[in-house]
């Protein structure tokens, strides 16, 4: 199109009087191929304002039978009882405590596993670690899920015998090891991006390895370190196949992670299990589930994310 | 003299007391270290137990008749062929759908768009897409594929689900590939009369091949071992029949009666067996989960090698 206005040798265009239109042709057929890869890209904008839409519109219908004060103050969510109700308290608490659980192992393992493979690790170990973290973390989620069911819980149930058959603690343990790989990665990207002239200022002052990793490169890299947790957190709050395998799938307002429960990830999971029909209270309900499910990880993923372009930039 | 005694022995203290000091300096550094390999170790066994766990119960199961009957009410019977058969063909729509769809996006955010707030828009919104938790995906599957849009709970829904699942995976890959392309190449092939897709086409997504294809195939290992997006779509658990078969001997040769038949995966399969009480249908969970694993180890090892293979060998 531009070629229009481009001053050129007459004798050329006499010579090759087809030029212009080739380049005409080629140009529109150029428009429309970005025009197509645009529309590639915007079907992940479509994605997210589909959640969004079907979310909301969903949640919408399932909040005129149920007040707002109700699903967030109730203690009980009995939506399969003759007279339900509806409050999302126990499945929040459910998913707190798994996710808790999870992180106490996650973060601490991860976090030394980041320091290990980042400052201390030979070449060889760091090569070999990093595609077995990967592998780790490949693992279908569901098959977390038999482990915890029936290697982990009948381990623990030796040291607790009270233990019962479905519970949070090994639910959550087992989440934390799937979790591992993801913090310890970001983690020591965070770490790895740290200028080396940095640990050679403080080598240079005499410090060891420990001293440099803990007083030096961890606080230069606190925001990618802590952008790793809360991604880390987002993982074990819209995890599924675990809980729902390995915790019970019935609500249950409690904290102690050795009892059965719920969590909203489980929940929607049962009622998809069941078949409860297309438009009813308990159908909407796993919507309103979802969104609460969908604006928590939000929350979570948006802070991480920040806080992880900080770091980047801060060099 | 004395002074000078004294002065010594002070000197020795000092120095004592330093090499007391790096000495115990270095012990930290030795114990973190030691700290560093048991938490790989704890990772690692973490890794190997599941497996062995799964292996010892699976393994006796793992017999051709496993591959190819269908699951049944009595344990020994029971096998995963109409599982691997559906998670076959919802591997093919999700790659069919994803791929186009991915690595279309990935060249035009890297190649074509321009800097402004929608540019701004799909970035940040990739970012959080990847974020989302799978089931919130199913939910989006449930509410939309299968009753707004009438695609019921078949194949092509499932496929359609997993696809978007990974396009955040496969844009990624796609853009880094991209990224590490230099510029001097595209201002090579400018300087020829390339136009920019005939750059795009016959050098950017050439150069970018292997990297785009270990993006694929992890999304895809990805999509293979997901559970919950598929339970909460509604998919039938107890599937004792395939799917109408996608090549036929009479013209016009293909058929799509297969994308809208209800169907089973291998995740929903062994799901569905770890959650019965007998024991017999555990052993079917750990072969079934085993099977799992393995298919999703070597599509790992296998993106790894890939990428690997891809850092040794290209020096722009």
């Amino acid at each position: 199109m531009a070629t229009v206005d481009l001053p050129r040798p007459a004798a050329m265009a006499i010579a090759d009087p087809d030029r212009l239109k080739h380049k005409f042709s080629r140009n529109i057929k150029e428009r429309i191929i970005e025009m197509i890869l645009f529309l590639a890209a915007l079907v992940s904008v479509a994605t997210t304002l589909g959640i969004v839409f079907i979310l909301f519109y969903e949640s919408l219908a399932f909040f005129r039978h149920v007040p707002l004060v109700d699903f967030f103050t109730d203690t009980m969510w009995t939506p399969l009882f003759s007279e339900p109700r509806y409050g999302i308290a126990p499945l929040l608490m459910g998913t707190l405590v798994t996710s808790a659980v999870a992180l106490c192992v996650a973060i601490p393992v991860g976090t030394v596993i980041a320091i290990y493979l980042s400052e201390f690790a030979p070449f060889s170990v760091r090569e070999a670690a990093k595609p077995f973290l990967e592998l780790l973390g490949g693992v279908p989620t569901i098959v977390y899920g038999y482990f915890a069911l029936v290697f982990v819980t009948p381990l623990l149930q030796k040291v607790f015998p009270g233990l019962p058959g479905f519970n949070m603690l090994s639910a959550g343990l087992v989440m934390g090891v799937m979790i591992i790989p993801y913090i310890s990665s970001v983690a020591e990207d965070a770490m790895r991006a740290v200028p080396m002239s940095l640990r050679e200022g403080s080598y240079a002052m005499g410090a060891t390895r420990f001293q440099t990793a803990t007083r030096v490169v961890t606080p230069a890299a606190i925001s990618g370190i802590a952008a790793a947790y809360i991604l880390g957190i987002s993982r074990a709050v819209g995890e599924t196949m675990i809980v729902a395998v390995a915790a019970g799938m019935q609500p249950n307002f409690t904290i102690n992670p050795a009892e059965p429960a719920s969590t909203i990830t489980a929940y929607i999971v049962q009622v998809a299990l069941g078949d409860l029909p297309h438009g009813s209270v308990g159908y909407q309900s796993i919507f309103a589930a979802g969104l609460m499910l969908f604006l928590l990880t939000l929350v979570f993923n948006i802070l991480g994310h920040w806080m992880r372009r900080k770091y980047r930039e801060a060099y | 003299m004395g002074a000078t005694t004294t002065g010594t022995d002070l000197h020795a203290g000092k120095l004592r007391a330093l090499r007391a000091l790096i000495a115990s300096h270095k012990r930290w550094d030795l114990f973190f270290a030691s700290v560093g390999v048991l938490a790989l170790m704890f990772g690692i066994l973490a890794f190997v137990a599941l497996f062995f766990d799964m292996a010892v119960d699976g393994v006796p199961r793992i017999t051709p008749d496993f591959f190819a009957s269908f699951p049944s009410r009595r344990a020994e019977n029971a096998g995963i062929l109409s599982a691997w058969v559906g998670s076959t063909l919802v591997m093919l729509v999700t790659a069919l759908a994803a791929v186009p769809l991915g690595v279309g996006a990935g060249v035009y955010l890297e190649e074509y768009a321009p800097r402004n707030w929608m540019t701004d828009v799909i970035e940040i919104n990739v970012t959080n897409l990847a974020g989302v938790p799978s089931i919130v995906y199913g939910l989006l599957a449930l509410g939309l594929f299968v009753y707004q849009f009438g695609l019921g709970q078949s194949i092509l829904t499932a496929g359609l689900t997993l696809a978007l699942l990974i396009l955040p995976v496969v844009i990624v890959a796609t853009r880094e590939a991209i990224r590490a392309i230099p510029v001097a190449i595209r201002e090579g092939a400018y300087a020829l009369g390339a136009s920019k897709w005939q750059t795009t086409h016959d050098h950017i997504i050439p150069y970018s091949m292997a990297g785009i294809l270990t993006g694929v195939i992890i999304g895809l290992a990805r999509a293979i071992g997901e559970t919950a997006p598929i339970i909460t779509i509604g998919a039938l658990t107890f599937i004792a029949f395939l799917p109408p078969p996608p090549v036929q001997a009479t013209a016009p040769f293909v058929n799509f009666e297969w994308l809208t038949s209800p169907f089973t995966v291998m995740p929903i399969q062994m799901f569905n067996w770890t959650s019965r009480p007998e024991e017999a249908f555990q052993a079917n969970a750990a072969a079934a989960g085993l099977v799992l694993v393995v298919m999703t180890l070597v599509m790992n090892a296998l993106a790894i090698y890939i990428r690997y293979r891809l850092r040794r060998n290209i020096k722009w």
